[in-house]
């Protein structure tokens, strides 16, 4: 049946009025209130200027900006760098059957099961080298470790910190896709003779695909929007190095109350997550057709 | 190349008790080097736990495998030099058809001058040739079966080839095409090869010697002529044919074989016979219809007359008993609900105590 012969009832429409309310009062109606500050100087609650996209030039100008965002990505990066194959290492050596599976599926997921604040004040405990075991133990081995002094031990414990909170993610993602593989290619590759190496490279790898795009998808999304544990961890500092892109914009609208650049600013990092998630959905629609054609065409 | 002996059984759960805890039951059983086998059985029946424990997949329970009388039951597939397909397709998806044909000897450190010819070889054989160049995970399930075949055929120097049902996904005509490819490879490299089926045109048209196999109990090992003619086990007769062996059940007295209260006779063989009960068992190709009331003939009620082209298909009963005949000629001498005598005590006749031939 073509679209010309279905009949026409434009009463349907009142049937999505309920969801349109909803998410006119779940997402639009506060994004419109952002664009809205966003395009006027707010000087006092009575007071307001309009100064159209002022805010805007002038953010995309600052410097502190610049920094923030380009220390964003390298962060993004580098936590996709070290979890995923950390996670496929770890996917690869979990048991496949039994209790022992049961048991370690448990204890790898222990870490994701603890709240972000939580998360960060472990770890503000633990790298303290007065009485955490990790800061005393680097302190023993004479590096002078201190995460509230040392930009790049400040900047290496949240990226550590968050490798040791998000890997097991990777990894039960990437243990599910394990065993989604039938016995009959691990037993044709066996007689085939290929090596531990060849059936990963071969059999394994190509089959985790489509898990490993969803767990490079949710960790890039997420790591790009990291605020809790290294506020609570580092609070930014020192300095500036642990200031992540959404704890700028905290400072900016919270802690300065520079409603309009932060608006700004806001709309552009929306923008940017969006542009993300369409670059690596796309990504991901064309990873997924390809794997249908091989399996049916 | 080599000759495989079995003598083992497997249990997939420790400690069996009794016969339905195992999947093979022992067995003792040699394939001879350069051999086409079929092992032939419904679903179920242990063929494919057999063949997985010849291919090093499996280590069985009891027992152990050698291989030109050495022990290799601990071996892993690669140190048996075993090569199987399996009955769906599997393929290396990232890598093109020639790569996939080839991954086997580039496994074992083939010069790349060799595997090219190699593959060439195998892919023109399988008619491939074209596509080579061609990414695997983007073909038909048929073209994929193909590469699988190829892969188990590429090595020139295997133990044996094992088949586990590879022609499963494949549609007839290509069917047919492919296992005649098998044979001519069979002849023109001298291989092992060792085939499993429930397909019975399949196994008797594929295989020198089949193997029938039920519960998990191998019956009977030969060619196909002697499982037609005479079936050791019943299973065997009821298997293999279309329709299968008619049995009756009966008793042996000095007199003769008595069927449904018939004496039917003694067998022409003169062989002395077991007391007691009997069964007895004959092909429906091999009954003959005799004029009324002929000693030893078994009077039966025709049930239905069924055409299949070539022959027809007459179905009988005699005391609640089904009775299939086969009819070369067209001409029907009867219609449906008459009497018919037939005679079922001939050279082709076979008699069983507790399922196993004694005559």
């Amino acid at each position: 049946m073509n679209a010309s012969n279905k009949p026409v009832n434009q009463k349907a429409w009142f049937l999505i009025l309920p969801v349109l309310v909803c998410v006119a009062f779940s997402a639009i109606l506060p994004l419109m209130t952002v664009v809205n500050y966003s395009v006027q100087d707010i000087i006092s609650p009575e007071r307001r200027v309009f100064v159209g996209t002022e805010w805007f030039a002038a953010i995309m100008r600052d410097e502190e900006l610049h920094a923030a965002l380009w220390r964003q990505l390298t962060f993004s990066f580098a936590v996709l760098a070290l979890e995923i194959p950390l996670g496929i290492l770890l996917a690869l050596s979990m048991p496949a059957q039994g209790w022992k599976a049961s048991a370690v599926l448990v204890i790898v997921s222990l870490s994701l099961l603890i709240p972000w604040n939580v998360v960060g004040t472990i770890w503000q405990i633990f790298g303290r080298t007065d009485i955490g075991l990790l800061g005393a133990a680097l302190q023993g081995m004479g590096v002078d470790y201190s995460y509230t002094g040392n930009a790049t031990h400040a900047w290496l414990t949240v990226l550590v910190m968050d490798v040791w909170h998000w890997t097991p993610l990777v990894g039960l993602l990437g243990y599910a896709g394990l065993r989604s593989i039938p016995d009959a290619y691990y037993q044709a590759a066996s007689i085939d003779g290929a090596s531990k190496f060849a059936v990963f490279r071969y059999v394994q790898l190509p089959k985790m695909r489509g898990v490993l795009v969803i767990a490079v998808l949710l960790r890039f999304m997420d790591s790009f929007m990291i605020y809790t544990e290294p506020f609570v961890l580092t609070g930014g500092g020192p300095g500036n190095s642990t200031t992540f892109l959404s704890q700028f914009l905290t400072q900016k609208a919270v802690g300065q109350f520079d409603l309009g650049p932060a608006a700004a600013f806001s709309l552009i990092y929306f923008l940017i997550i969006l542009l993300m998630c369409f670059i690596l959905f796309n990504w991901m629609q064309r990873v997924g057709t390809q794997a249908k054609e091989g399996d049916h065409a | 190349m080599a000759r495989i002996e079995l003598n083992l059984a497997h249990a997939y759960r420790p400690n069996p008790q009794t016969e339905v805890d195992y999947a093979l039951l022992p067995l003792k059983m040699t394939f001879e080097d350069g051999g086409a086998y079929a092992l032939l059985g419904p679903s179920g029946c242990g063929k494919t736990t057999m063949l997985n424990i010849m291919s090093g997949l499996l280590v069985p329970s009891q027992g152990s495998v050698r291989f030109d009388g050495k022990d290799v039951t601990a071996d892993t597939p690669q140190q048996r030099n075993i090569a199987q397909v399996f009955q769906f397709p599997v393929i290396y998806d990232t890598m093109t058809v020639a790569e996939n044909l080839g991954f086997p000897l580039r496994n074992r450190k083939v010069a790349p001058d060799q595997i090219k010819k190699r593959v060439g070889e195998i892919a023109e054989m399988l008619e491939m040739s074209g596509q080579l160049n061609q990414r695997a995970s983007g073909l038909s399930a048929d073209e994929k079966q193909k590469i699988s075949l190829g892969r188990g055929l590429v090595r020139p120097d295997v133990s044996a080839v094992l088949f586990d049902e590879p022609l499963t996904v494949i549609d007839p005509h290509l069917k047919w095409q492919l296992r005649r490819k098998l044979k001519q490879i069979h002849r023109e490299l001298k291989l092992t090869l060792i085939y499993v089926t429930h397909d019975q045109v399949e196994a008797l048209t594929f295989a020198q010697q089949v193997v029938v196999m039920t519960r998990g109990r191998a019956v009977q090992m030969g060619p196909a002529a002697d499982l037609f003619e005479r079936p050791s086990h019943t299973f065997v007769g009821h298997f293999i044919g279309s329709p299968g062996m008619n049995f009756l059940p009966g008793q042996v007295d000095d007199s003769g074989v008595h069927l449904c209260g018939v004496n039917v006779g003694l067998p022409i063989s003169g062989v002395p016979l077991p007391g007691g009960d009997i069964t007895l068992g004959i092909r429906p190709e091999y009954v003959q219809i005799v004029l009324p009331q002929t000693p030893g003939a078994l009077p039966m009620t025709v049930g239905q007359i069924r055409d299949v082209g070539t022959h027809l298909i007459v179905s009988a009963t005699i005391s609640g008993h089904a009775f299939k005949v086969r009819l070369q000629s067209t001409a029907v001498p009867f219609a449906v609900g008459e009497q018919v005598w037939f005679r079922v005590m001939g050279d082709k006749t076979c008699l069983y105590k507790n399922e196993e031939i004694v005559e």
